[in-house]
């Protein structure tokens, strides 16, 4: 059974640069930021490493961090410049009985991301679902495709803040 | 039929108007699609059991929209499900009946003004002959709803319905 921060220390000894910070003092429990572009090879050592054998992917969710800077367009819609997207994973271990959170921001106009569907079969369909609500592109994704909304749909991604639903999709009004 | 059974002494004729047969025979056996949306579908497999009885009013869940009379829209009808509803809808053979039941259904319920993935109304869709309010409505309440639509083909006529067919566009 490791701590978050004996696990931190690990990583960054194997992986440097890739891991970025151990945030701790938060309200929620603490986490690993992560380089998007490494986070398969670094779960991909979590996952087999002996020590830490993290075999299952409770949870894996994207966030629209909203921090970019608001600007409102000629149709008084808003719009977000800048800032990032974010996606969280929650690991456990179910044979050390440890488990940690990780995260990864990438930026808002080309949130590219590694797949870990390739390590835990159960991020496939997260991993979509993220792409379908917040168009978070996930990196060597098996097959990434819409998972929740239709697959023509075509008004982008719903979740994240400055989404602006359409008037219509296939000829049925949308709006109340 | 019951009501008349055994009640002849002889061999006997009963006279009545062929609307009046076929309205009666209409609204005794609407036989219901088997389909439901969301958390009404649990009120209305529970209106189908046996402490509510929908058999009682010759009402039978049917696994084939082409052996259905009425279709009970039951539940929040996604912009992906709308698609299919319609598609279900049109496969049911004339005369069919929609029963609405529950806010979703009348309206989008909670979800009218930040569902971006709800149909406000399926009778954006499909005509509606009856709708029932509630979130979810209690069995008795779709009971009702179905004795409503129950009078409403009691009082059609086939006259009104051939000048109607005809006044529609081509």
């Amino acid at each position: 059974m490791k701590t978050t921060e004996e696990i931190f220390n690990l990583l960054k000894a194997k992986f440097g640069s890739s891991v970025f910070e151990l945030n701790t003092g938060l309200p929620v429990e603490a986490f690993i930021t992560i380089n998007p572009l490494e986070i398969d090879k670094i779960c991909k050592f979590l996952f087999t490493n002996d020590e830490l054998k993290f075999d299952s992917l409770m949870n894996l969710s994207g966030v629209d961090d909203a921090n970019g800077e608001n600007k409102t367009d000629e149709q008084g819609a808003l719009k977000i410049i800048g800032g990032t997207l974010s996606v969280y994973y929650h690991l456990e271990s179910t044979f050390h009985r440890h488990k940690i959170m990780l995260k990864v921001s990438a930026p808002r106009e080309n949130p590219e991301v590694s797949s870990v569907a390739e390590i835990w079969r159960a991020a496939d369909w997260h991993e979509r679902e993220a792409y379908d609500l917040l168009g978070i592109k996930f990196l060597n994704h098996p097959d990434l495709r819409r998972i929740l909304m239709p697959y023509d749909w075509e008004a982008g991604h719903p979740l994240r803040k400055d989404y602006k639903n359409p008037e219509f999709y296939q000829g049925m009004k949308v709006p109340y | 039929m019951g009501l008349l059974d055994k009640q002849f002494t002889d061999d006997n004729i009963v006279i009545t108007k062929v609307e009046d047969l076929l309205n009666w025979a209409r609204l005794s056996s609407l036989w219901q699609m088997g389909f439901g949306l969301a958390c009404c579908a649990i009120e209305m497999m529970a209106t189908s059991a046996s402490h509510y009885d929908f058999d009682r009013f010759g009402v039978i869940p049917r696994p084939s929209p082409r052996q259905s009379d009425v279709i009970i829209v039951s539940g929040t009808v996604t912009l992906k499900m709308a698609i299919r509803v319609k598609r279900l809808y049109e496969q049911m053979p004339d005369p069919k009946y929609v029963i609405s039941m529950g806010s979703c259904s009348n309206c989008g319920g909670p979800y009218w003004e930040h569902g971006y993935h709800v149909l406000k109304g399926v009778d954006r869709v499909i005509p509606v002959d009856v709708y029932v309010p509630g979130c979810p409505p209690r069995p008795e309440a779709l009971l009702e709803g179905l004795l409503k639509l129950q009078e409403k083909i009691r009082n059609e006529s086939l006259v009104n319905a051939k000048l109607s067919l005809q006044e529609q566009p081509v």
